[in-house]
């Protein structure tokens, strides 16, 4: 099985992937617990590592982009590492692109929680909160079950009606609802799952959702592999 | 829809799982981790591990544990038990936990939930109130049961009203009640569901019933007459009396909404001497 490798200076050039190309890259930008998201890779016999080195991003087989935490902050935290130019390479290099939960969002226009702070800009849309309401609780917290699953490869191993960890106060509403790839409802009906060419997002924590989150794992270990 | 969580509890001691469970299946059965993996496949929602260690000395052992149980699991877990510092929830989250629960400290530093919630996001901190019912007073005539809450694993009686309580830490921005019932802890005579009730209907967070399940008719009562969001489960699971599985074919049968992956609807009743 594959070991966490932390980058460090001088350690890029000297890092060798077993295969050749196939590893996935989980930003690390200070925020969070990240090595839930390696860990989850690396079970599945994929190589991942948590890193915050640049050339590591660009070049990496696969991008993941985690979040936790403020929209405002993680965004600040996320230009402050310089790493938005080398995910938006990975990106425009047509790499496979996942962003988890605040990662979602951060892949959006903006978010209601931090109005004026611009995230990535790479679905169009905007994150906003669940509505106030009695007897909806916020955070929308547990497990919560994935509906009209589109035919997409990040979701091959997923079922109608399968149920995934949330952990969230705001959800992604992009504005052309044909990149949603699985929808949730919880007060309103939000795309849980977003699939676009090489952009895949998930508001829900893969490596938190047992059985049905390391399919999804592994479906896009297998999509970074080709 | 949302699924009502079902929750094993492990209280650990110095690195180990007290109470020990009689899995004779697993290699070892005191060894957390291991026990965790296992109800993580059995389908388990969420963990909870409260350390009962009662040297500061061993606080250590907590933290390597926070580590070793990310690394196995696919499901959130809580971890509880003498945290008193907003440097030991980032440690403890940083090490993978997914929310960190807090008792005495809350009491004695209120500001430590606006702290944390503030930090960390509201959904990281669990308040655990330990609540007793108070014998009804002559002079009072209305019937309306009230609860005081304790501190130190219900040895101290604090004075302060348990609705209150849990009042006042959703204010301050706590995500999660850990609800346990003093007088129904141990008893397996069934959760206090006035108690349950009362708190469910009083805060806007979700609250987790503790203390008292001896059957599964228990766990329904307390997620339907007792509107808890979640039930803490312990000896009913750990002594192999049910499988979460049951557990949750049964709460599901009485229409309440459970996740239930196909693959634990199968798994077979852990052997018990």
């Amino acid at each position: 099985m594959a070991r966490l490798r932390r980058t460090g200076p001088g350690r890029v050039n000297g890092w060798k992937s077993k295969r050749g190309g196939s590893l996935i890259a989980v930003v690390d930008y200070g925020v969070g617990n990240l090595r839930s998201v390696a860990k989850a890779f690396e079970h599945e016999d994929f190589e991942a590592m948590v890193t915050s080195d640049p050339a590591v991003i660009r070049d990496a087989a696969g991008v993941v982009l985690p979040g936790d935490g403020n929209f405002g902050a993680v965004m600040q935290n996320l230009r402050e590492t310089g790493l938005v130019d080398a995910a938006l390479t990975a990106v425009k290099a047509g790499r496979p692109f996942l962003g988890i939960c605040v990662g979602y969002q951060m892949m959006l226009d903006s978010s209601e929680e931090s109005p004026g702070v611009s995230g990535l800009g790479l679905i169009p849309g905007v994150a906003r909160r669940f509505p106030r309401r009695a007897g909806l609780k916020v955070p929308h917290m547990g497990w919560n079950s994935l509906e009209s699953l589109a035919d997409v490869r990040l979701l091959e191993e997923v079922h109608e009606g399968d149920m995934v960890y949330f952990v969230h106060s705001y959800y992604p509403s992009p504005v052309d609802p044909a990149g949603g790839a699985a929808w949730t409802d919880y007060g309103c009906v939000f795309p849980a799952v977003y699939c676009q060419q090489n952009l895949m997002a998930t508001q829900f924590h893969p490596e938190k959702s047992g059985k049905v989150g390391r399919g999804i794992i592994r479906a896009f270990g297998r999509i970074c592999q080709c | 829809m949302l699924a009502r969580r079902i929750i094993p509890c492990l209280d650990i001691k110095n690195g180990r799982v007290v109470k020990g469970t009689q899995f004779v299946n697993l290699r070892d059965a005191g060894d957390p981790v291991e026990l965790a993996a296992f109800y993580d496949e059995s389908g388990a929602d969420e963990l909870t591990f409260l350390d009962i260690t009662a040297s500061h000395e061993a606080r250590g052992t907590v933290l390597d544990l926070a580590r070793r149980v990310a690394e196995r699991i696919y499901i959130p877990f809580t971890i509880g038990g003498g945290i008193s510092t907003v440097d030991q929830f980032r440690d403890l989250l940083k090490a993978g936990a997914e929310k960190i629960s807090i008792n005495t400290a809350a009491h004695r530093d209120p500001a430590l939930i606006r702290q944390a919630a503030d930090r960390f996001g509201s959904q990281a901190v669990v308040v655990a109130i330990d609540a007793r019912r108070v014998p009804p007073d002559d002079d009072d005539m209305t019937g309306v049961p009230r609860w005081e809450v304790y501190l130190h694993g219900g040895r101290t009686p604090t004075g302060l009203d348990a609705v209150e309580t849990a009042a006042r830490a959703a204010e301050s921005g706590a995500g999660e009640i850990l609800l346990t019932s003093m007088d129904a802890d141990g008893s397996l005579a069934g959760y206090d569901l006035d108690l349950t009730r009362a708190i469910a209907r009083t805060v806007p967070i979700p609250v987790i019933a503790s203390g008292g399940a001896g059957n599964i008719e228990h766990i329904v009562d307390a997620l339907t007459i007792g509107e808890a969001d979640a039930a803490l489960i312990a000896s009913i699971v750990h002594y192999g009396t049910y499988t979460i599985a049951q557990i949750k074919v049964a709460l599901r049968e009485r229409g309440i909404p459970v996740r239930l992956e196909a693959s634990c609807a199968y798994m077979p009743a852990p052997d018990v001497p």
